[in-house]
């Protein structure tokens, strides 16, 4: 029993965890671009969903919608009029560049929100299936983050802009010449991304208390999802962030919730040595 | 005879599943020209890149000048005078020509310093006729001019043996004639020459001996005239007219 | 401007940064004191991020480690001066046998692991409580002294640890090291293939980057007397070094210490009249940095850079 709740608590994390870094992935495997904005686009999704909640009373599943389109918006102006311009230039330009993109967002919502936690708090009790207790507003998150990857699957699969992509992230210069444009798909995936973190955020704002503190971390578990499972890829997204839910969730019941991010941590690095293209293979650029 | 300056024995190189150099065993002669002809994909590439410690063998032995170097990594490969040039021309893009070629004189070449490499590079330009090019940025060259410059800066590293994998891919045909000279002129120094070429022109007026590889494995092995008579080379790569074409042209010759 | 003019107005700036605690108030002091300490955490960084072209951000983790190995050598009794020495040569020995694994990366990859290595360095020294004090803290014996002349002290230091590695970066630059950096930064393939030792020399590169951050460390720890794991492992701090970098110039011997200095009175100014969003100005310096500074301020035609401007606002246009 004691193992089954530390199980089913590292699942139930595992899925936020995937919904939180697939967009990330997304962007790194497509573009080629680590965006450090990520982390700041998960809390103002959060931060969007807690005050629509507080100061319209919208319930956070509606307000999910409007947030991933905002947030849409934001991603991709900001794709088109900054970063295409610097998207074939070395990491470190790029990595600097969101950098500074992200220091901006995080100052505005730091001065706009302040760094007061603020969380959707939707009593909805707790659930017991023998033995194993999961708070359903818990369980509620787990079922929104799987339904949003599973979307962002199927678009992927199954529409002609998610094909777009995957043939702009295979090989840029063939996707060119079949006449795909190339910096409108880029704007759409960097769209794309910021949508998922938007809608992570709202998803963790039900779940969750909601700080601008928690941007790095949630760029950190965005990144060991990524190195964990692969790039680029919604399956790779799922099962690093799986995995990383059960590491977490047993390191810190084996050794205590402060060691528990350092395992992820360190287990990223392990793999970064010994295989970076993460456990579905999938390699990202260099 | 001298010692062979280099010698493979048996030397095979898989890539998974995927046999791309077969029990090859071959030896050169120091101050030979020696050409490696074969369709695509035959893996002549993959047998520099072995030689050069760029991929591990994954059998054999391959020894230069007496030397067991099987296991050798690149830059050793190259400080020992294992010089080849590549395909995809490599240069320093942002540095100048003569920077480049002082790249080899200092690392392969074994020149103390800087100074000394600058001044060892300039009688490689001069050698290869780039010396009016020598404060260009390397990428502002023609490709010919790159080409030159794979040339230059591997003659820089002081090679027993200069590996040449297509030198004349994308050159015109009086490029080519000059490349065809700068190669002679190389292996009057004394230079080993081995030369991957897809021209026959280029192949029947420099080699000493040919070597012909197919899927993997060396098929034949003699000088021109043997080769365009063998009838397996003539299957695997030439076919039936050409073949008949380079028999009447060297007869003439 | 010729050699001579360049090293003479270096000179010239040191003398005055040297000379502030004769004529100018603490603030100013303590302001150079930061020029002094930056310059150096940069000009270090510019051997791998510079001349190789590996984009650490590892800078955090080794001053952090120089400021624990140095408070821990001083509380052990070792004299100061000694307990900077030890620090260095631990960070650089740290450095050496984490450089062997992590320089297998490249690229984005190589980033991350840097990355990593500040936080994982971090935990450690967090969690192993008994040694380093935790979360708590570490204090260090502090420097018995009138506060001026403790300030001009560590002033002294901080200039000459500057100027140690400013001795380096020339001798690397002119060095057969030094070419070997950058052709592995222009095309590690073509390196390796012309003969360098291209491990060995990120290594020497990496380990070079590190040493001279655990002096700045050691030194910074007896100087502020107290030391605690987030401030010694500032991730902000980590960001911030390669930027100056890249501002002056990376790659080259001054760019660095030009872009410390440039960058700090930025700061300083932002700082002091907008407070509240001086991490979003710096955010927007960066941008600004990155669209029309590519080269750092060393390698900016000015000419060049205005007839850009016009391009892209005619592009722009022509583009709609």
């Amino acid at each position: 029993m004691f193992h089954l709740q530390t199980l089913a608590n590292g699942i139930v994390l595992g899925a936020l965890y995937a919904c939180l870094a697939v967009g990330f992935s997304l962007v790194w495997g497509v573009l080629n671009i680590i965006n450090m904005l990520h982390g700041s686009m998960i809390v103002l999704g959060g931060y969007l969903t807690f005050f629509a909640w507080q100061g319209y009373g919208i319930h956070p599943l509606v307000a999910l919608s409007f947030v991933a389109l905002v947030l849409y918006c934001v991603g991709y102006v900001t794709q088109f009029l900054v970063i295409n311009r610097v998207v074939n230039e070395p990491v470190l330009t790029t990595l600097t560049l969101t950098f500074g993109l992200d220091l901006i967002l995080y100052n505005f919502m730091t001065v706009y929100y302040t760094a007061t936690p603020v969380r959707v708090t939707l009593d909805l009790g707790v659930v017991d299936l023998g033995g194993v207790v999961e708070p359903v507003d818990r369980l509620l998150g787990m079922a929104l983050a799987l339904v949003l990857t599973g979307i962002l699957y199927v678009v992927m699969r199954g529409s002609r802009i998610g094909r777009a992509i995957v043939a702009v992230r295979m090989d840029r210069t063939a996707a060119e010449l079949m006449g795909i444009r190339v910096e409108q798909i880029y704007a759409i995936t960097f769209g794309i991304g910021a949508l998922m973190a938007g809608a992570a955020g709202a998803v963790f704002a039900m779940v969750y208390p909601i700080t601008t503190n928690l941007t790095s971390t949630f760029l950190g578990k965005a990144f060991v999802v990524c190195v964990i499972g692969g790039l680029g890829s919604v399956p790779g997204a799922l099962i690093g962030g799986l995995v990383l839910g059960m590491i977490e969730s047993f390191a810190g019941q084996f050794f205590g919730p402060q060691h528990a991010l350092t395992v992820g941590f360190l287990l990223m690095l392990v793999l970064l040595v010994v295989k970076p293209t993460g456990l579905t293979g999938i390699k990202g650029y260099e | 005879m001298s010692a062979p300056i280099l010698v493979l024995e048996n030397v095979s190189k898989n890539f998974g599943g995927v046999r791309a150099v077969s029990d090859v065993s071959l030896s050169l002669q120091e101050g030979e020209i020696v050409a490696l002809i074969g369709p695509n994909g035959a893996g002549k590439t993959t047998l520099v890149n072995v030689i050069t410690g760029v991929h591990s063998a994954s059998e054999g032995r391959i020894r230069f000048r007496g030397a067991d170097v099987t296991g050798q990594r690149p830059f050793q490969a190259a400080r020992r005078g294992l010089a080849r040039t590549f395909q995809i021309v490599q240069p320093f893009p942002r540095m100048t020509v003569l920077e480049n070629v002082a790249a080899g004189a200092l690392f392969g070449g074994g020149h103390a310093n800087v100074r000394d490499a600058m001044a060892a590079a300039r009688e490689q330009l001069e050698f290869t006729g780039l010396t009016p090019f020598a404060d260009r940025a390397a990428s502002a060259l023609t490709l010919a001019g790159r080409k030159r410059l794979e040339l230059a800066k591997s003659l820089a590293m002081k090679p027993g043996i200069l590996m040449l994998d297509e030198v004349n891919a994308g050159l015109n045909s009086s490029e080519i004639d000059g490349a065809l000279t700068l190669i002679r002129r190389i292996a009057e120094r004394g230079v080993t020459i081995l030369i991957i070429e897809h021209l026959m022109k280029v192949v029947l007026s420099l080699a000493h001996r040919v070597l012909v590889l197919h899927h993997g494995q060396l098929i034949a092995e003699g000088d021109r005239n043997m080769i365009v008579d063998d009838p397996r080379v003539i299957e695997a790569y030439l076919g039936e007219k050409f073949a008949r074409r380079i028999k009447e042209a060297l007869s003439h010759a | 401007m010729t050699q001579s003019m360049r090293y003479f107005l270096f000179a010239a700036c040191v003398i005055v940064l040297a000379s502030t605690p004769l004529w100018a108030g603490n603030y100013i002091v303590r302001l150079s004191i930061t020029i002094a300490m930056y310059s150096a955490l940069a000009l270090s960084w510019n051997f791998i991020g510079g001349f190789t072209g590996y984009p650490s951000f590892s800078t955090a983790a080794f001053f952090g480690l120089g400021s624990y190995a140095g408070a821990l050598s001083q509380n052990a009794g070792v004299p100061v001066i000694l307990a900077w020495v030890l620090a260095t040569l631990f960070v650089g020995v740290f450095a050496a046998v984490l450089g062997s694994i992590i320089l297998r990366l490249r690229g984005h990859y190589f980033a991350i692991g840097s990355f990593g290595v500040v936080e994982v360095v971090r935990l450690v020294i967090s969690s192993w409580g008994s040694l380093t004090g935790g979360g708590d803290g570490l204090n260090v014996p502090l420097v018995t002294g009138e506060p001026n002349v403790v300030a001009q002290t560590f002033l002294a230091v901080m200039i000459v640890i500057m100027l140690i590695v400013l001795a380096f970066t020339i001798a690397v630059d002119r060095s057969r090291l030094g070419f070997g950096l950058r052709c592995i930064q222009q095309n590690e393939d073509a390196a390796d293939m012309v003969g360098i030792n291209t491990t060995r020399y990120k290594v020497y590169a990496y380990t070079m980057s590190a040493m001279f951050c655990g002096t700045v460390g050691a030194a910074y720890a007896s100087w502020t007397g107290y030391i605690d794991p987030v401030d010694s492992f500032s991730i902000i701090m980590t960001v911030k070094v390669p930027v100056m970098c890249l501002l002056g110039g990376a790659g080259t011997v001054f760019g660095p210490i030009l872009g410390a200095a440039a960058f700090l009175l930025l700061e300083e100014f932002f700082w002091a009249n907008f407070l509240e969003y001086n991490r979003a100005i710096l955010g927007a310096v960066i941008v600004v940095l990155i669209f029309f500074l590519p080269g750092g301020l060393l390698k900016v035609r000015y000419r060049d850079l205005f007839a850009r401007i016009r391009v892209r606002s005619i592009q722009s246009r022509t583009a709609k």
